[in-house]
């Protein structure tokens, strides 16, 4: 078997044991790469446990900057003896195999296929240092000082990247600059390098970011205005409410009088975190939850009455695998139906789908100011490949004029100049009723807002036409929302082409790259990515301009798919899913193949060419 | 209930508070409770109490759960905004608002099956976080709105109004509420408007998390002989331990009461909480032996009324957070936006 001979174009994945130190290190050899210029992707993969059990990172070198999970490995680096045999199997045929040959394996152990690069890590760091802890850190560092001789990795960036991650401990920085070089002392002098995988200097990846999506949508509601904050821990979203945390104490903190402007809660469980949000919300702060599945499972009664009572809150959902329990560590779109209807009665919320972590951030801010004018529920639907991974991607930004848009709130001025007030009235014609903070006039504007039916003054009424003004109201403001939430992104195949494709969310990087893949095999498609729900008239019109539509979604039912035929009504024959749901991120090579593979079952034919 | 509305006009000789108001203009809606409600007498209570204290009506936020007593809130305080919230979760919801605005004042309103069954874990939360608020259990054994069950502060061996016996033991409201860290706990009667006025005046005073238990009868399913939570089983059982004086920051504090009858609680305005000892072995200021003298008269079948337990110097979950005086709601952009130039480095940092 011929070894595997690639430039800036590999996967590399870390077997390693939990809590071992390796995730600082695995992410320094990620970012050494993007120093010099050649774009990467990571993932975590982590069961649900904390220590002593497997946990894996995947590197894709990516010089074309494709973002999404490639599949397949190239090098495997061996630090598990837990998961070995599995992770031997996982390395293509004429991949590579990394591990520490301290204790000698039988050759039962190995592959004939592949090539084998044994170091004996244990025993350097035992023969260097005597500190437990400081064999196991350092041993990371080691073999990543390997690892950059055999992928002709610069050391500059590394030492750069140790420099950084150590300002203000110098007492560390040296020793780990010193077992970066006793790897890389190790390998000139014993190990055959380079191998057949090379990093080669480049100019790719520019003034991009590297963040993850929690983080950015944590940014996010610091910039758009958050002050509220109640939360339940709940993989995957915990860090968005951490990162939060971090970024008030930063930003949020009063210079003069040491107080902070927010406030942070974290709550009993779920249903306490939402109605924190909702009470805040109907107090006229902006209020957030970060939750995932079986959060807004729990929520769903707090859901329902905000949406009747109109009440503005934001649900940051970081999505993972269902139902019940299911993969908590492991990713997947598949909450869209449980938060676009959550709660009794004829209720539905707005979703915006964030692509990464960049979208993370404008729309958390953006949330906010929707759920304000929208008074009601707002979900931005990221989901864990998004939130727990670092994603390279354009900076983030802010236009420094912008003001939080508050809808529309009766001011004490106004109620003074004689505005008539009534809470649930439609005085604009798009559905969305004024509302008064508590506390804003001795003597006008005082209302009780219930979640029994009522009629447009607020006042208590079971009469069927009072209901029926609001119930018909709220469908008048869904209308308005349309034209208010991100709007959907339009990419057109090079030639007219006859089928579309819709997908959305994290879905977004594998899809860019398997477009390119469908079109090299004559294929012409056209994108959307539909970033919000309801869904804006232009995706309707995109369904119909097309002969076929394929869906591609991260989840068992086509649930996108689903609320495309229950929205649109479109007929379900023109709208084809596209499904990858076992928890691992979408990859190209899954689209490009289920796609090519639906059109030869469809019989559809040449499906590029004119529209009739 | 009644359905004739009162006249709007008020007798000019009516008294007005400090304030300038009159009682009627701490009115709400008519009620649509059943005629002799314990509730009605409360919300009569609530609105004395907050005219004495020469509240400004549109300064509070009402918040209630779901049942009987969730709707009052719609009874009293016409001026003010409410909110019937979810059943059981009404604590979660003031939380936030209070959050919001640490400037108004809270006044959460609920019965034995939200704050005791469903939302017996909010209730205890929200006493754990010391929320800046009076909350108000009006306390019947009973759920009304469903016409009649056994909620969890129903006694064991009390009997249904179709004469079956309750065999769970009873869940203690104040007992809970003390044990998770309310600062004030207090428990009133709904027939003795005497004592539960200046009881809701004190919780009203009170910068923290204030609970008032209500024992309130309810006429329609929860006052017949067998019951522990009738009129005439309360009144026969009622053990009160004190009652109250205020004395005004600007007042001059004289000791007219003998030694060890009184004592003196100061309040955060320099007011002053005189409470006058019915029973002369309790002490309000003393939550473990308030516990022990509560749990030992509960065994008797006594029901302990009264100021039962008064921090001197509260906490709240405003100065546990350390947020600014400013409402939240009220910051704009320029407070709470950390802006581009920011965002630049921040982007740098992440290269």
């Amino acid at each position: 078997m011929k070894p595997i001979t690639a430039v800036n174009d590999f996967v590399v994945k870390f077997a390693n044991v939990n809590g071992s130190g390796s995730a600082s290190a695995n992410e320094m050899f990620a970012k050494s790469i993007l120093r010099m210029g050649v774009p990467v992707s990571p993932r975590n993969i982590f069961p649900s446990n904390i220590q002593g059990l497997p946990t894996w990172y995947e590197v894709r070198v990516t010089e074309k900057g494709w973002l999404g999970r490639r599949g397949g490995v190239d090098l495997m680096v061996a630090m598990n003896p837990q998961t070995w045999d599995n992770d031997v199997k996982e390395v293509e045929p004429g991949g590579y195999l990394f591990y520490d040959n301290s204790k000698p394996l039988p050759a039962s152990k190995f592959r004939e296929d592949i090539t084998v690069i044994g170091m004996p890590l244990t025993t350097l760091c035992n023969s260097t240092y005597d500190d437990p802890r400081q064999r196991q850190l350092f041993k990371n560092i080691i073999y990543i000082g390997a690892l950059s001789i055999l992928l002709e990795i610069e050391e500059e960036p590394i030492v750069q990247l140790i420099g950084e991650q150590y300002k203000g401990k110098e007492k560390l920085l040296a020793p780990n600059v010193n077992a970066l070089r006793i790897g890389r002392n190790y390998a000139l002098e014993n190990l055959q390098y380079p191998i057949g995988l090379r990093v080669q200097r480049a100019d790719n990846v520019g003034h991009r970011i590297f963040i993850e999506g929690n983080n950015a949508a944590a940014l996010g509601a610091v910039y758009g205005g958050a002050t509220v904050c109640a939360w339940y821990p709940i993989t995957p979203s915990s860090s968005v409410a951490e990162a939060f945390q971090r970024h008030c104490q930063k930003f949020r903190v009063d210079p003069e009088t040491q107080q902070n402007r927010f406030a942070i809660v974290q709550a009993e469980d779920e249903i306490a975190s939402i109605g924190m949000v909702v009470g805040a919300g109907w107090n006229g702060a902006r209020a957030f939850t970060a939750t995932s599945g079986p959060g807004v499972s729990l929520m769903t009664e707090f859901l329902g009455l905000a949406y009747f009572a109109e009440i503005p809150a934001t649900i940051i959902n970081v999505q993972r695998g269902g139902p019940s329990t299911g993969m908590p560590t492991r990713t997947q779109q598949a909450d869209l139906i449980s938060s676009a209807y959550a709660s009794h009665g004829d209720t539905k919320h707005i979703l915006v789908f964030p692509e990464d972590p960049k979208e993370c951030f404008e729309h958390a801010a953006a949330a906010l100011d929707l759920a304000d004018r929208l008074q009601t529920p707002v979900f931005l639907m990221t989901d864990l490949d998004i939130g727990m991974n670092q994603r390279l991607c354009e900076p983030l930004e802010w236009d420094d004029s912008r003001n939080f848009d508050r809808g529309k709130v009766m001011t004490r001025e106004m109620l003074d100049e004689g505005c008539d007030f009534g809470r649930y009235l439609d005085v604009d014609g798009d559905g969305i009723p004024y509302r008064t903070y508590p506390g804003t006039h001795p003597t006008l504007g005082g209302y009780f807002t219930r979640g029994t039916t009522k009629n447009a003054r607020a006042t208590y009424s079971e009469q069927g036409p009072d209901y029926l003004y609001n119930m018909h109201r709220l469908q008048q403001k869904w209308q308005t929302a349309k034209s208010l939430v991100p709007q959907p992104v339009l990419r057109k195949a090079g030639k007219p082409a006859r089928t579309g494709v819709i997908y959305y969310g994290s879905t977004s990087p594998a899809m860019a790259e398997s477009v390119g893949e469908l079109e090299a095999q004559g294929m012409a498609v056209d994108l959307l990515r539909v970033r919000a729900f309801p869904f804006p008239d232009s995706v309707l019109d995109f369904i119909m301009d097309h002969e076929r539509v394929f869906v591609v979604e991260q989840n068992r039912d086509g649930q996108l798919r689903t609320m495309l035929m229950n929205e649109l009504e479109v007929d379900p024959a023109r709208v084809i899913p596209i499904l990858h749901y076992d928890g691992t991120p979408i990859t190209a090579r899954f689209i490009t193949k289920a796609i090519a593979e639906m059109i030869k079952t469809l019989h559809l034919g040449q499906i590029s060419g004119k529209v009739a | 209930m009644t359905y004739l509305a009162k006249p709007k006009l008020h007798h000019p000789s009516m008294p007005t508070n400090a304030r300038g108001f009159t009682r009627r203009d701490y009115e709400g809606r008519i009620s649509t409770l059943c005629a002799g409600c314990g509730h009605d007498s409360i919300s009569a209570a609530i609105i004395q109490a907050c005219w004495e204290e020469d509240i400004e009506p549109h300064r509070v936020a009402k918040l209630s759960g779901i049942g009987c007593s969730s709707k009052t809130p719609d009874y009293f305080l016409g001026n003010s905004h409410g909110f019937n919230t979810v059943h059981g979760r009404m604590p979660s919801v003031l939380t936030g608002a209070n959050l919001a605005n640490r400037s108004l004042l809270y006044l959460g309103i609920s019965g034995d099956g939200d704050s005791a069954s469903i939302g017996l874990g909010q209730f205890a939360h929200l006493m754990r976080r010391g929320v800046n608020m009076t909350y108000i259990c009006e306390n019947n054994g009973v759920y009304g709105l469903t016409k009649g069950q056994f909620s969890a502060t129903a006694d064991k061996g009390s009997a249904s109004k179709k004469g079956v016996a309750n065999m769970d033991a009873p869940l203690d409201t104040v007992s809970l509420a003390l044990l998770m860290g309310a600062t004030f706990v207090a428990r009133g009667f709904s027939g003795d408007k005497g004592q539960l006025v200046p009881l809701i005046r004190a919780a009203l005073r009170h910068q923290g998390s204030a609970f008032i238990d209500v024992i309130s009868p309810c006429v329609a399913f929860n006052n017949h002989a067998g019951s522990t939570k009738s009129y005439d089983y309360v009144r026969a059982h009622n053990e009160s331990v004190n009652f109250l004086d205020f004395i005004e920051a600007r007042e001059e504090i004289t000791t007219d009461y003998a030694p060890g009858t009184a004592v003196d609680v100061v309040q955060h305005d320099g007011s002053v909480i005189r409470l006058h000892k019915a029973a002369a072995d309790y002490n309000a200021t003393d939550k473990v032996s308030a516990m022990n003298y509560i749990q030992s008269h509960q065994a008797k079948g006594e029901i302990v009324t009264g100021l039962l337990y008064m921090e001197n110097s509260p906490s709240d979950i405003h100065r546990n957070l350390n947020t600014v005086e400013q409402p939240l709601n009220s910051l704009g952009a320029p407070e709470l936006c950390p802006g581009s130039a920011i965002l630049e480095k921040i982007n740098a940092s992440l290269r």
